[in-house]
């Protein structure tokens, strides 16, 4: 299931649609400037622990420079990549979850939860400002700002919704030995 | 969907390009814009990429909307630089010169750090222009297809495609099912605190994205039968052929790469420095 199959195929480019909608037209502002509440990483982060991780990072990559050329001011590659980072991230971490067989309980949400704190610290704490200090050498002290600002509302949004999405799929799907045989 | 992305249909020899030449070049483009704070190469780079709107033929009027866009953004990112941290450009530099004599102090002005900030504007005055004309002159189909030509996979490339074909079925789903939800009394307008919204917004997500998921199922299974990934390679509907101009663009852009390389070996620095 999560090698590269056509499903997977499918999946990014659904995915990379529906996190494509997600960030262009339901961005939460968050008073910081360019930085959304952006519940498009909770779908990001489902994705990636439904279909794995090379399915999370092209979904990531491909929705966020679409969202980034749809503005038209300009593909902030630096944001994107790290996009592309976090949805491997949680792929590569969640992949010992079985979602997909309708197995999701509390011990999977907290694994789950701590793989996607993990990435988003990771991302937009590290990876992001490092980027941007390299590619634009902007102060470094004003990208860890807003980085540790975008980590901490990702959270919160993958958090809420990415459990949410995680817990609804898993109710969808059938369980495994679910059915048994009558006597 | 070509509203969506902005693309403007007009002839011009930017337009005739492939979308995998203006990609790349895109791409060389803002690597060398990024690689160098070298003033000379920027200014020339700014002045090139203004002169190529001109040839592009798109109207000004077509995009002032998103340079209006793009300048609040900037401005708002170089206020934010100047708060947190006047004093960068004496630091890349190395002098301090004051602008006023008699004032001095932590954010009091210097040459270095305006000149600093011009070179950081210019960075994106030589970048803009280009993206914008991507953006403006590419078919977002053609260029799905000619993701393909530059090496990517056509696996990736067919993701691609995929997101592009499916932008527009999601958008309007989301956009159902919203107003569905609105008419059960979920509140997603600015008077809700940031939380609720959040809560509302799972309260469309869910629907939105088990329908996907299905929608994953019915096509990945249509795509199976038809025997998609048994060859090695395949054919574009929206493909084309490159022809001399684009080699020469790409070998132009590339050069430019070559250029901000070699300028920042010369100056020691990725930094023009006059102040020495």
């Amino acid at each position: 299931m999560k090698k590269f199959s056509v499903k997977t195929i499918v999946a990014t480019g659904i995915g990379a649609a529906l996190f494509f909608v997600l960030g262009r037209f339901v961005a939460i502002p968050s008073g910081i400037p360019n930085t959304n509440i952006s519940i498009q990483y909770g779908l990001l982060a489902f994705i990636a622990a439904v279909f794995g991780p090379i399915a999370g990072l092209l979904a990531g990559l491909i929705g966020h420079f679409f969202i980034d050329f749809s503005y038209g001011w300009g593909v902030w590659w630096s944001w994107v990549i790290t996009s592309a980072f976090f949805g491997c991230f949680v792929g590569a971490g969640a992949s010992k979850l079985k979602i997909e067989d309708g197995e999701f309980a509390v011990k999977d949400i907290i694994y789950f939860n701590v793989v996607q704190v993990i990435g988003h610290l990771l991302s937009w704490a590290v990876i992001a400002p490092i980027l941007d200090i390299v590619m634009y050498q902007e102060p470094a002290n004003k990208v860890f700002v807003q980085g540790l600002v975008s980590a901490g509302v990702n959270i919160l949004a993958t958090a809420i919704v990415g459990t949410l999405l995680c817990i609804a799929y898993a109710k969808a799907k059938p369980k495994q030995g679910s059915l048994k045989e009558e006597a | 969907m070509n509203n969506l992305f902005n693309y403007i249909d007009r002839p011009s020899p930017i337009h005739r390009l492939t979308g995998a030449t203006k990609f790349l070049c895109l791409m060389l483009w803002s690597f060398a814009a990024m690689s160098t704070f070298d003033t000379r190469l920027l200014l020339a780079l700014s002045i090139a990429s203004i002169l190529m709107f001109k040839v592009s033929k798109i109207k000004w009027k077509e995009v002032s909307f998103m340079i209006g866009f793009a300048s609040v953004f900037l401005i708002m990112n170089t206020i934010l630089q100047y708060l947190f941290s006047p004093q960068h450009g004496t630091s890349v530099y190395g002098t301090c010169t004051y602008v006023f004599s008699g004032l001095k102090g932590y954010y009091a002005p210097t040459y270095e750090q305006l000149f600093y900030v011009s070179n950081y504007l210019l960075k994106y005055i030589s970048t803009i222009p280009i993206i914008l004309l991507f953006v403006c002159t590419t078919n977002p189909s053609e260029f799905a297809a000619s993701l393909n030509k530059i090496g990517v996979k056509y696996s990736i490339a067919y993701s691609v495609a995929l997101a592009l074909r499916y932008i527009p079925d999601v958008q309007r789903q989301f956009h159902e099912i919203s107003q569905a939800q609105q008419a059960r009394g979920i509140e997603m307008s600015k008077k809700a605190s940031p939380i609720k919204r959040l809560k509302a917004a799972s309260a469309i997500l869910i629907p939105l994205v088990l329908s996907s998921m299905d929608k994953v199922e019915i096509v990945s299974n249509a795509m199976e039968l038809r025997g998609f990934g048994k060859n090695k390679k395949r054919t574009w509907y929206m493909g084309r052929k490159f022809n001399t101009f684009d080699i020469l663009a790409i070998v132009i852009c590339a050069l430019i790469v070559v250029v901000a390389f070699g300028l920042n070996y010369l100056n020691g620095s990725r930094f023009y420095n006059p102040f020495i």
